[in-house]
């Protein structure tokens, strides 16, 4: 490849990629908000925080 | 108002939805031909300056919007943004977030059986051993309703229904138990699928397998930077567009999804997520596997050609004969793969489109979920048919030209004025920024309410009056004759008529004809079912004035 083809190529790849697994890591690693909350997949999540908290 | 409130099941269900939402057949059909024409790697510039000040402000817009929406009960845009200003006129302008989803998936489904069926075909060896010209001519069958190598009769029908049937079923089911589920299969075998052909298309070596370039020489075509291209508006113009056809903004659906969202919960890092995954698979995925695969077999000059005719002659008529240069096994799972690739990313973003038209239903008809569903897939289906039975007569362009072109660019005008001068900027902010797990960035308050609704009406105002071969130079310094392209243009039927009144052979002229009595016809089908939304939206409003409801 010409050298100016690998540098657009290379640097447009590793910013998209890194920001996309930047932005996928935050929603991965962000706890969830307390309930009720619009995701009913992580209530027994948040059902067992609260319980910890009490105890 | 539905009684039963539907929600998300997860996050990242919801962010792999709202993704496959974005992610669709242009991705990887459309972006690499519209980076090759429009200055290789240069392109790649405006692309990402128009994703910074148009793309992520609209998506943070329109994830508002929904959030705002929902809290009143709303699930589709006339609601949405009647809660947002009281003036009539916005209920109806919001029309066009439902309608667009009903005409865009009408022919969008039609394409998605088009994968679905090739699907079958790469499995069965149907284009194996088949000459270029053959592999070609199978798809020119297929579109004409011809007999393919399964022998059904009609068979673009048959998987146009199993399609929609599939749509149907699946929208049926609800939100996380139907929609979410989808997305979180769908998603990731996208992403496997588009890995493996990425990498087949970083590694051809000329010479082997029937090769005539390596892979760099196709890498270089596309991402070669012409910095001259630069200055030219048209390049600016079909980056704006792109941006706007890969997010699905001004469509509806986003506003949608987002409804379901609680008020308290984070919109601002979950459209950063879903927006930044659908670059992926368009800049890295879709950027390393149309063009490198097409030029390693057929050349530069050959490719050059064939872009002129866009994306899907690529990828329909020649991609399943290239895949078989890998051999007959290697050939027919990258064909499963292509293939599979393209139904999902279509699959997850018509799925999308049934969405607004159900929560409209439950919403302000008290529908219940699977009616509303299976209402989709009937409308879906008389007003897709004739995409199907005249196809060639221009009736899938026409199609997407209004209802998958125009009218987006169109809606997200029209909201982006209405959250950042008439909604207001100070309460949009706080919109953007309640529950958000990550910090805007303050100067997007001021990109929102200025930079975005600009570079809008300039996309608008640019399609409305193209000149003539884009050249705008030429424009501004007085001679502006406008493109048959131009939107003014379309209007007029101005390149059908040049076309008849060049036309000698009587054959020629016959179908041209014909085409544009269809293209007319199909303008007022769809111009019908938009005055005929707007009504149900009138019938809406009066029924929840009745109920004490406003």
């Amino acid at each position: 490849m010409n050298t100016s083809a690998l540098i657009v190529m290379l640097t447009t790849i590793i910013l998209v990629t890194g920001l996309t697994l930047y932005f996928f890591y935050l929603v991965l690693n962000t706890p969830s908000k307390p309930e009720p909350d619009s995701y009913p997949d992580n209530d027994h999540l948040n059902q067992s925080v609260r319980t910890n908290t009490r105890s | 108002m539905s009684e039963k409130t539907e929600s998300w099941g997860s996050r990242v269900g919801l962010i792999l939805a709202m993704a496959g939402n974005a992610v669709g057949l242009g991705n990887f059909l459309r972006f690499p031909v519209q980076a090759v024409q429009n200055g290789g790697g240069a392109f790649i510039i405006p692309y990402l300056v128009c994703f910074l000040l148009m793309g992520i402000p609209l998506l943070w817009i329109e994830w508002s919007m929904g959030r705002f929406g929902g809290k009143y009960g709303h699930h589709s845009t006339p609601f949405i943004l009647n809660s947002m200003h009281r003036f009539p006129l916005w209920k109806y302008i919001g029309v066009f977030g439902i309608w667009t989803n009903i005409a865009v998936a009408s022919y969008y489904c039609y394409l998605e059986s088009w994968t679905l069926s090739y699907v079958f075909h790469s499995l069965t060896g149907s284009f194996s051993g088949l000459s270029q010209e053959a592999v070609s001519d199978f798809f020119n069958d297929y579109v004409s309703l011809g007999t393919s190598t399964f022998g059904i009769p009609y068979e673009p029908i048959v998987f146009f229904v199993i399609c929609l049937l599939l749509n149907t079923w699946i929208l049926s089911q609800g939100l996380a138990e139907g929609v979410e589920r989808v997305a979180k299969i769908g998603m990731p075998l996208l992403i496997i699928f588009g890995i493996f052909l990425a990498y087949k298309g970083f590694t051809i070596t000329a010479g082997e397998n029937g090769a005539i370039n390596s892979s760099s020489v196709g890498l270089n075509f596309l991402w070669t930077p012409n910095f001259d291209k630069l200055w030219s508006p048209s390049v600016w113009l079909a980056a704006a567009g792109q941006i706007f056809f890969t997010l699905s903004v001004g469509m509806g659906t986003v506003q949608c999804y987002a409804s379901y969202v609680r008020p308290k919960d984070d919109i601002a890092l979950n459209a950063m997520s879903a927006g930044w995954m659908n670059e992926f698979v368009e800049v890295v995925l879709g950027g390393a596997i149309l063009i490198p695969i097409s030029i390693g077999y057929l050349g530069i000059d050959r490719v050059t050609e064939l872009v002129q005719t866009g994306g899907l002659g690529l990828g329909f008529r020649t991609l399943p004969y290239l895949f078989y240069q890998w051999g007959d096994v290697l050939g027919a799972i990258s064909g499963m793969m292509w293939f599979g690739l393209l139904f999902f990313a279509g699959i997850t973003s018509s799925l999308a489109m049934g969405t607004p038209w159900i929560g409209f239903l439950q919403d302000e008809f008290n529908w219940e979920r699977k009616p509303a569903a299976w209402s989709f897939g009937l409308i879906v289906l008389l007003l897709g048919m004739p995409t199907v039975l005249y196809f060639h007569y221009g009736v899938f362009d026409e199609y997407d030209y209004w209802a998958g072109t125009v009218s987006l660019v169109v809606f997200a005008l029209f909201e982006s004025i209405l959250f950042a001068w008439i909604f207001g900027m100070t309460k949009g902010w706080q919109e953007i920024n309640s529950g958000a797990d990550i910090k805007v960035p303050g100067i997007y308050k001021y990109i929102i309410k200025f930079i975005t609704p600009l570079l809008l009406l300039w996309v608008f105002i640019g399609s409305l009056v193209t000149p003539k071969n884009g050249d705008w130079g030429a424009a501004l310094s007085g001679n502006w004759e406008l493109d048959n392209g131009s939107i003014v243009k379309k209007l007029t039927n101005a390149s059908l008529k040049e076309q008849i009144a060049a036309a000698t052979d009587a054959a020629q002229l016959d179908k041209l004809n014909d085409t544009l009595l269809f293209v007319n016809g199909a303008r007022i089908l769809l111009l019908a079912v938009f005055l005929t939304l707007g009504l149900l939206v009138y019938i809406a409003y009066k029924k929840k004035l009745r109920e004490g409801k406003i």
